[in-house]
Formats: C-alpha cells, structure tokens, sequence
C-alpha cells in the first residue's frame, strides 16, 4: 500500500495545497480502511483499473455495489420469521460475490461465515450472522460515502484546473 | 512464620521423644516392680507352706511325746492301784522310760514326782533315804505339799530327789495339771544342766476311781503325783527342723505369747533376724489350752530377684524405645516427604507459571519484532527497488537475506511459543495436497539441484485430491523435514511419499503379494545387478520399508483398490502417512532420543557445519501432534534419516469444496489429455515417480527399464501408435544415458519412423539431477527436465517441446503486457447475475484492451452466443439463477456440435471449413471457489478452464493464454 500511496502523491506534484490535501485525506482514508480490514485487495485492482477513460469508474461500482447489497440486505430483513434456506443462501452468495469484487473484506468474510449457518440450518446463528453482515456494512458505507465525497471534491477540482 | 513454625515443629518433635521415652520407662518400671511383686507373692506362698508344715510337723510330734506321756502318766496310775507307795521302783521306772523313749523323741527325759503333804514329809524322806531338795539342791523348807521326783528316765536322773514344786514354772504346772486333769506346759525357760531352752510338761497322776466330772477338790485329792517331761525344743526343733527341706534358708522363731504382751521365746535367736518385711505367723497347738504358742517364720535372706525380673522389662523397654523411634523416624520421614512434597508443588506452579510467561513472553516480543521487522523488509524491498549501484544493492540484498532469515526465525520461535502457550489453533480448510508438496519441492529445487541430489516425491493415487485440514501447517511441517533433509544430505536422494494410512499397513505382508507379479520379480533381478539398492537413487536408506519392494506393493494394491474401492462409501477421515526419506548423514544414535527437543541438534558442531537453530524438528513434532498424529523416525548414521508422520484431515464434500475453497496453486494444464509417454528407468522406484507426476497431467505411461527395451516394444507395440493422434513422449533417465546415446536413438526412432511404426518422431526428453548433466545431454534431445520433477515444470517442458505455446516464456516473464496483447481487440462475452461482478470483471477486460460484452443471465448470454458469433471467448459465472454455468455451457456446447455436424456433413462450405476448424468457443468459469472439484465439473460440462473471481492477473493470463495464443492475435 505503501507504494500506491507514493504513486499518486507523486503524480501530480505540482497541484495546489487544497488539492494535495485532499488527496492526502483520501489515502488516508483508504489506508485506514486497509488497516481496519474493511478492505482488500482487490479494493486496489479496482482502483488501478480506473483511469482517464473510465473516471468514474470506482464511484460506479461502489454505487452498484451499495444498491445490490441493500437491495440483498432488505430482502434478507423481510423474511426473517419463516427462513428459506437456499434462498438466503443463494442471497448471500450474491452478496459474498459483489463483496469480493469491490474488495469489501469484512462483508466478505461475514458473508462466507453467514452461508456456514446457511448450510446448518441454524436460524439463530443466521440471524446473528445477518447482524454482523449489516454491522460492517454500514460501517463500509460510511467510509465509502466520504471516500466518494473526497473523489468528488478533487474530481471537481481537476475539472476546474483544466478549465 | 516459618521460623516459628519450625521452632513449633521442634519443640512437637521434643514433647514426643520425651513422652515416648517416658512411657518406655514407666513400663519398664511398671513391669519390673510387676515382676517383683508377682515374685515376692511367690516367695511368700513358699514361706507360708514352708512355716505350715513345719509348724504341722512340730505339733504332731509334740502331740505323740505328750501322748506317750499321757499314757505313761496312767501306766504309773495303775501302779497306784491299792497300792501306797506304788508297786514301781526306780528300776523299773527307768528301765521301762529308757526302752519307749523312742515313742518321745522330743523329750529329754521322763520323771515322777509324787505329791508329798507336809505331813507325809518325814515318812517319806526316811522310806526313800534322801531329804527333799529343792531347785537349788538344798534341803527344802518347809512347805504345804512337796512333789519330789522319786522316778526318773536316766536322762534327768539328776533330778531326782528335787522338789519340783520349788520351781516357779513347776509349782504352777503342777497346780496347773492337777487342776485340769490334763498335760500343762511351762513358759519356756533356761533347763537344768543343758541350759537350753524348754517347757516342762507336767501330767497329773491320779489315785484310781476319780469320775470323769470330778471338781478340783476332788482332782487334787485324788492326785498321786505328777509326771513330767522336759521338752528341749530348741534342739529338738532343731533336729527335726534338719530333715526338712529348705531349712538354710529360712528361721524360725517359736514363742509362746501365753501372755501376749511380752512374748517369750522357746526357739530362735533372741533377736529376730532375716529379712523381716516377709514373715509368716502359725499358730502351734501343743495340747495346752492355757499356753498358746506361735511360730514366726521369715527368709534368712531376702529373696533373690529373678533375672527375668530385670531382663524381662529391659527387654520390653528396649522393644518400646525401638518401635517409638521407628514411629518417630517415619512420622519424622512422613513429614519431611510432606513438606518436601509441598515445596516441590509450590515450585512446580512457580515453574508451570514461568513457563507459561515465558511463552507469553517470547509470543509477545516475537510478534513485537516482528511488525518492525516487517517494516524493515518492506523498506528493503522498496530500497531495492530503487536505482542503486551494484555495492549498493548487494549490501541491501545481503540485508534483506538476513531480515528473512531473521524474521524465519523468530516466526519459528514464536510458533513454538504459541504452541507451548496452546495458542495455536489449526485451521480446517480444504486445500490440494499435491500442489503443497509441489511448491515444497520447488522450494528447494535450487538446492537440490546444487548438491546433486534427487529430490522427489509421490503421492498416493487414493489419496484424496482435495483435503481439509491446515494447509498452512502442513507445508511447514514438510518444508521443515525436507529442509531438514536437504540440509544434512549431500548425495542420493530426498524422498517423500504420501500413502493413506490403512494402505500402507499392507506393505508388511509382502509375501504374499510378492508372488503376485512374476514378471516384475525377474526384472527386479536385472535392477538388483545394476544398483545396490532399491531405493530412489540407489543408494541405502535408513528405513528399509521404502524400497522398491515395499514401494511396489503398496502400488499395486492401489490398482486393486482402486477397482473395488469405488463404490465403497469412503470414510470421513483421511489419515496419511507422510514419510520424508533421506540419504544424508543420519543422526547419531546417542542423540537420537532428545531430536524433538527444541534447539537441540545431534552436537553442537551440526551446527557448525550446518547452521540452524535446531528448532524446526520440535516445532514439526508439536505441528504434527496438534494435527492428530505422530511422528516418528529410523536413522543411521552415515546412511540416512526416514522421517514418517500421520496427519489425520477431513474428506471434503463437493458442497464445501465449492464454496470455502480458494485455489491454492495454479490448474495444472489439461492439454495433454490422452498423450501417450514412454519412461525409460532402471530404477522402479524413480520410475514411479515420474509416473505419478506425467499421470497427474493426463498422460498414459509405459515404462522400460532401458533404452533398447523401450525400442523394442515401440516396435511391437506399433499399430497402437499408429492409430493415436497425440505425438509420443519419451522421457529418459539420465542413469540410462550415455554419450552418443543420442544419435544412435536418433537413428533408431527415424528407422522406426520409416517402418511407418510411428507415425511422427517422438520427443525426446532427459530426465536430470544437476545442471551439470545437463551438458552432455547432446544435441538431438529435445529438452532437458532437470529434477525435482513437478507437474508443473514438466507440463511446462512438455507445452515448450510439443510447441504447444511458443511464446510462453517470454509471455512469462513480462505478464500484464502480455495479457494485454492476448486479450487486445478480443471480443469477450461476460456472463454474470451479479452487476457488480460483471461491471468488474468487465473493466478489468476492458483494461486489457478486450472489447467486453455483458449478460445477466444464462439465457441473455445463450442468445448472444447464437451461431455464428463474433465471441472469442467466455467468462461464464458458474452460480447464477435460473440458468447456472454449467448448464449454459451445456447448451452452448450443444449448439456447437450441432453445428459442427452439419458442417463436417458438409453443409457448409469447403472455404469456411479451413478457416474454421470446428466451433469451440473457449468458456471459461469465472468462480470465487476455485479448486479441482470445480474445475472437473467445468470440464464436464464443456468447460475450458476457470479463473478466479476477482480477476487474479496472473492466473487470468495462464487461463486465457491457453486458448487465446494457438489463434495469434493479430496485433502481437
């Protein structure tokens, strides 16, 4: 993480202080998420993966990623007195899947422990399971919703500057 | 308190001696004052019969004297019978008394006095001639009555004539005796001439007709006169007392106690002696009721305490003082051990609490060195990154060589703490086995290959692909053994083999399987000629189980197995057994016994020569345990180790390898299905390994022992290769090679090629130890494999030397780029339910310059795919609703062949025809659970292959790279 930090202070070295200090702010942000295990990896393959054709590109999927888990997450909150199994199973492997490609560690990690008590029919641990699940769920949503508020900002920023 | 506790202790322990000593000495005393009473009580008995019988024996002789007496009194009254003076003289008198004085032995002798009145005096005196004396022999005077002794016994003749009445003591017997009628006895006193002591008996003599009941006027009236007799008792007790038994030891005192305030004495020394505290006191009856008399009996000397008296409680006090101390010295004992006990308790927590901190201790500055040495190593790395000169970075790398080694360690000292700490959790996840002892063969393949050793391994075909169990550990504990191995051994071979547990048992009876394969057997003799032993490399093992002959039946039996076991239900648990043979120094027997003590090598020069800490065996042992088995080893000295260990894992079920699985190595390549190669090995054992490894990838094997074997059944064997299509593969050993060897196999296989026995060349490859023999491989070998053999790098090899993919070498080495020129201007179909996966992996295609097109379901993707499509290829997710991969792949397959038939049928064009060959779009799962079950169900179903999702570049590359590059791309 090191490294990619360096990289994108280095590559624009001579924008204003506002600007380096919003970078700053977000690799702050983003290293704390790493820190914290909200994230991963692929977190970086995905933002190595955006570039000037595609500049919005992270915002995007986190916002598909946010839609599809909530729309998950509601769905598993409705029917919590007559569990299907399979079908919150099947809910969480969605879940697990959209997790791991944003790189949404925790999530991730609650969702493969969730499908565990999926696969024992165990409704309390389910149900604990889902706790968890949404508990670093919003948690990440949080981050996410500054870290995209920063991206905006400098985003903002450059379109100006090259005005 | 400790102090006052031992001074309370002591003084417990004084209190206790002196009570013991003292009952000791009370029964002691107690006993011996027992035995003194219980022995004078005894003596007393003796005295009191003693006194009895002779106080008898006194009176009965007394009473037979005055018995005799008597009857002499009445003998002298019948001579009074009408008669005055009596018809007795002196004569006769003393004739008759000296004849019967043996009837009275008691008596000195006998007189009779008659009774004179004072008027008779005259008459008398002048009839007899003499004067009435009196006592002292002078004329008496005048008196009332006289009673001179006118008859006496010879013995007292000196007596006669004299008045007895003159006498006190006579004068009052005769009184007395008249009186009563009866015998009557003096007090005792001083007797005439014998001056002894004695009592004078007196008896009345009557005048015939005196009634029985007569007063005592009557009596005296009728008196005639008085006989009497002079009882000597002092000699004659004297006498009798001699012919008793036990007379020295006792005296006797005789008194009469007539008046019983002033005892006289009749026998006995005047002052009574002996030992006074015991006497004896029996009445004596003498026949005189007037006169009583007693006999004082009593020991001469105090009797004499028996020994047994003294020796008896001695003894007992002795017996006392002994069982005393030896309750003392065990209660003594009891509470040293006690307390020693307590104190060893105390010290045990102490030490069990050290231990534990001391884990703790080292788990928490392990860890603690480890965050900053991570930085560290991370900083290195980025140094190394950077522009350096070569000084420079050689000191970095230096550096950064001995972080790791550093960081190796203390990770190694921090597992072992964890385990001390029972910190260490084993994980329970399913992984490849093989692939894990690949990469550990590769980890040391530079080493080996170094030495020149053969570094090999082989697993056992039942044992199951996938596993659950730690896969972590279980590297580190084969990285361990055969770093371990690779350490100490500098020629022949490592060797590790992984059976099931319940097969290899069969290995022992090798009898009665040896009988089995005949052909072998014979073979076996040529090999044994060749080679001194059977194992990898020929050279001695410490373990003798692993040869080849053991090797064989454990293969065999596979075969047998495998055919029956199928249909078996297989069990939950898998136990292996995991044997990691060396051929090395071995380990000196005296240290044989502490191998699996931490930072303990077989000496101190080991690690001299050979570096190490010496933890790593202990930590394999505590690996191994955790994971429910045991290790164990054989080693020789100078001939090699065998270490074997059972792990015991879980059988997976496909449900749970799908979905908790992430691939742990890369698929092996699956191109080489239905090729054909042919082994030529001397050595059976080796020659099992390269099976195993050509197996794994698909490959049908035949094995000869040397090359003229292997020509001669190509030769035979011809019409089956004529009718295989995949080229044929001949893997050499390098044993089995010699120079020229490669011109004359060249010849040989052009020859067979012209014969039309196959159909093209063959590839031949040489199987190498070390790079050096590489160089005289020669020139018309196709390629060298130097070992460890893996599937892999032989996979490799084989893809090189059959130009499956030329350029993937170079691909290799520079990835991204690469991956970017494979997929630039392909069209790329994504199929996923999921939004967020497609608009990822769509991106990531994208990046790679690929024109990526998308469907949410199998449906939407199966429309696209309606032939002909423009599609290079597909990424199909495997888990979707409605339509899941597997089934979209099956329909799409099945469109493929359909029309693929019409167009062999000839439906279609000539032209298109040699465009294209058939249509095969390469599909490609994308999944998050990437293992071999997976993947053997997407090649079921008409998959290509797999990759992980999210995109990993490297795998994304080889996955794609096998179908992309046989069709160039254009811009490349």
């Amino acid at each position: 993480m090191l490294p990619l930090c360096s990289r994108v202070l280095l590559s624009h070295p001579f924008s204003p202080m506002s600007l380096m200090a919003l970078r700053e702010q977000l690799n702050m942000l983003v290293n704390s998420m790493y820190i914290e295990g909200l994230l991963d990896q692929q977190f970086q393959q995905l933002q190595m993966l955006q570039d000037a054709s595609s500049p919005g590109f992270v915002a995007e999927v986190i916002n598909l990623f946010c839609e599809d888990a909530e729309r998950i997450l509601t769905e598993l909150t409705k029917d919590q007195a007559v569990v299907d199994f399979q079908k919150v199973d099947a809910y969480v492997h969605q879940l697990k899947g959209s997790s791991s490609s944003v790189g949404a560690q925790n999530v991730k990690l609650a969702c493969i422990q969730f499908r565990q008590f999926c696969e024992e029919n165990n409704k309390d641990g389910c149900l604990n399971a889902l706790n968890v699940v949404k508990h670093h769920y919003y948690l990440l949503r949080n981050k996410f919703d500054t870290m995209l508020q920063l991206e905006q900002r400098i985003q903002a920023y450059d379109s100006k500057q090259q005005n | 308190m400790a102090v006052g506790g031992k001074r309370r202790w002591w003084w417990k322990r004084r209190a206790a001696v002196v009570a013991g000593v003292t009952i000791a000495v009370s029964v002691w005393v107690g006993s011996h004052c027992y035995f003194r009473r219980e022995n004078m009580a005894k003596a007393e008995e003796a005295l009191v019969s003693m006194c009895e019988e002779r106080a008898r024996m006194i009176q009965d002789q007394f009473a037979v004297s005055v018995n005799h007496v008597h009857a002499l009194a009445i003998l002298i009254s019948t001579f009074y019978y009408q008669k005055q003076p009596p018809a007795l003289d002196q004569e006769t008198f003393a004739y008759y008394t000296a004849k019967t004085a043996f009837e009275r032995p008691l008596l000195n002798g006998v007189a009779y006095a008659e009774r004179i009145i004072h008027s008779q005096r005259e008459i008398f005196e002048t009839r007899q001639g003499w004067t009435i004396m009196t006592m002292k022999r002078e004329p008496s005077p005048m008196q009332d009555e006289y009673a001179p002794v006118i008859y006496s016994q010879e013995t007292v003749s000196y007596i006669e004539a004299i008045d007895m009445m003159s006498g006190e003591e006579d004068r009052e017997n005769i009184l007395r005796a008249r009186a009563t009628g009866k015998a009557v006895l003096t007090k005792p006193f001083r007797l005439l001439e014998s001056n002894h002591l004695g009592v004078v008996l007196t008896f009345p003599v009557y005048r015939s007709g005196l009634p029985e009941d007569a007063t005592v006027e009557q009596r005296v009236e009728a008196t005639a006169g008085y006989l009497g007799g002079a009882f000597d008792v002092e000699s004659l007790v004297e006498n009798l007392l001699r012919q008793l038994a036990g007379n020295q030891d006792i005296t006797i005192n005789v008194y009469d106690i007539t008046n019983a305030s002033e005892p006289l004495i009749m026998y006995g020394p005047q002052i009574p002696e002996g030992y006074m505290p015991l006497s004896h006191v029996s009445m004596l009856d003498f026949g005189d009721p007037f006169r009583k008399h007693q006999m004082h009996c009593r020991y001469r000397e105090k009797p004499p305490l028996p020994l047994s008296a003294i020796t008896t409680p001695f003894g007992i006090f002795v017996i006392i003082m002994l069982g005393g101390y030896i309750v003392f010295a065990a209660k003594n004992h009891y509470d040293n051990v006690k307390e020693d006990c307590r104190k060893m308790e105390e010290l045990k927590v102490q030490a069990e609490a050290a231990d534990v901190a001391k884990s703790q201790f080292l788990a928490t500055v392990s860890h603690e060195i480890r965050t900053p040495m991570n930085g560290v190593l991370g900083m290195l790395d980025m140094l190394l990154d950077t522009d350096l000169n070569l000084t420079q970075k050689d000191y970095a790398q230096t550096a950064q060589v001995c972080g790791k080694a550093l960081i190796s360690l203390i990770n190694e000292v921090l597992d072992r703490a964890k385990i001390e700490a029972g910190k260490l959790e084993i994980e329970a996840v399913p992984f490849d086995l093989r692939s894990i002892l690949d990469d550990v063969i590769s980890l040391f393949s530079s080493k080996s290959r170094e030495k020149g050793i053969e570094l090999a391994v082989f697993v056992s075909d039942k044992v199951p692909e996938v596993v659950t169990g730690d896969p972590g550990r279980f590297r580190q504990i084969i990285t361990n053994l055969v770093g371990n191995s690779v350490k100490f051994t500098e020629r022949g071979h490592i060797f590790v083999q992984v059976h099931l547990a319940d097969n290899s048992d069969l290995g022992a009876d090798e009898k009665v399987h040896s009988g089995l394969n005949g052909l072998s057997r014979s073979e076996k003799v040529q090999i044994m000629s060749d080679c001194t032993f059977d194992t990898l490399s020929g050279f001695e093992a410490a373990d003798t189980r692993n040869n080849w002959e053991n090797f064989k039946l454990l293969l065999s039996d596979e075969m047998c197995l495998q055919e029956a076991s199928t249909s078996d239900k297989e069990p939950d648990i898998v136990t292996l057994i995991v044997s990691v043979e060396d051929t090395g120094i071995g380990i000196p027997l005296r240290a044989q016994d502490r191998v699996f003590t931490p930072f303990m090598q077989a000496d101190s020069s080991t690690s001299r020569n050979y570096g190490g800490t010496g933890i790593g065996l202990s930590i394999t042992k505590c690996l191994v345990e955790l994971m429910g088995g045991q290790i164990n080893f054989i080693s020789r000295p100078n001939v090699g180790s065998t270490f074997t260990f059972t792990a015991v894992f879980k059988r997976c079920n496909k449900d749970a390898i799908a979905d908790t699985k992430r691939t742990l190595s890369e698929a092996l390549p699956t191109g080489f299905k239905g090729m054909k190669a042919f082994i030529v090995d001397g050595k059976p054992v080796r020659n099992a390994v390269t099976r195993y490894h050509l197996k794994r990838l698909g490959i049908a094997v035949e094995v000869a022992n040397t090359v003229k074997m292997m020509l001669n059944s190509l030769t035979r064997q011809n019409s089956n290769f004529r009718t295989g299509r995949q080229p044929y593969i001949i893997l050499i050993e390098k044993d089995s090679w010699y120079t020229g060897m490669d011109v004359y196999l060249h010849n040989q296989l052009l020859m067979l090629k012209q014969n039309d026995c196959v159909l093209e060349l063959p590839k031949v490859i040489l199987l190498v130890t070390c790079e050096y023999d590489k160089m005289s491989s020669g020139s018309l070998v196709d390629t060298v494999i130097i070992k460890p053999l893996r599937a892999s790098t032989v996979a490799a090899c084989l893809q090189q030397v059959l130009g499956m993919e030329k350029q993937q070498k170079k691909e290799l080495s520079n990835g991204p780029t690469n991956l970017r020129n494979l997929l630039a201007g392909k069209n790329i179909l994504v199929v996923d339910d999921n939004k967020v996966n497609l608009r990822v992996a769509a991106s990531a295609l994208k990046k790679y310059g690929a024109t990526v097109e998308c469907a949410e379901s199998g449906k939407d993707a199966l429309s696209l795919l309606q032939l002909p499509h423009k599609f290079d290829a597909c990424f199909m997710d495997v888990q979707m609703p409605e339509m899941d991969g597997f089934e979209a792949t099956r329909q799409i397959r099945l469109m493929e062949s359909k029309a693929n038939e019409q167009i062999s049928n000839g439906g279609a064009s000539r032209g298109e025809d040699s465009m294209i060959v058939e249509w095969h779009l390469p599909i490609l799962a994308m999944t998050a659970d990437v293992i071999q079950a997976t993947y053997e169900e997407c090649l079921k179903c008409g998959m290509d292959g797999y990759v992980s999702k999210p995109f990993e570049e490297q795998q994304l590359f080889q996955a794609v790279a096998k179908f992309l590059v046989s069709k160039p791309s254009s811009d490349s």
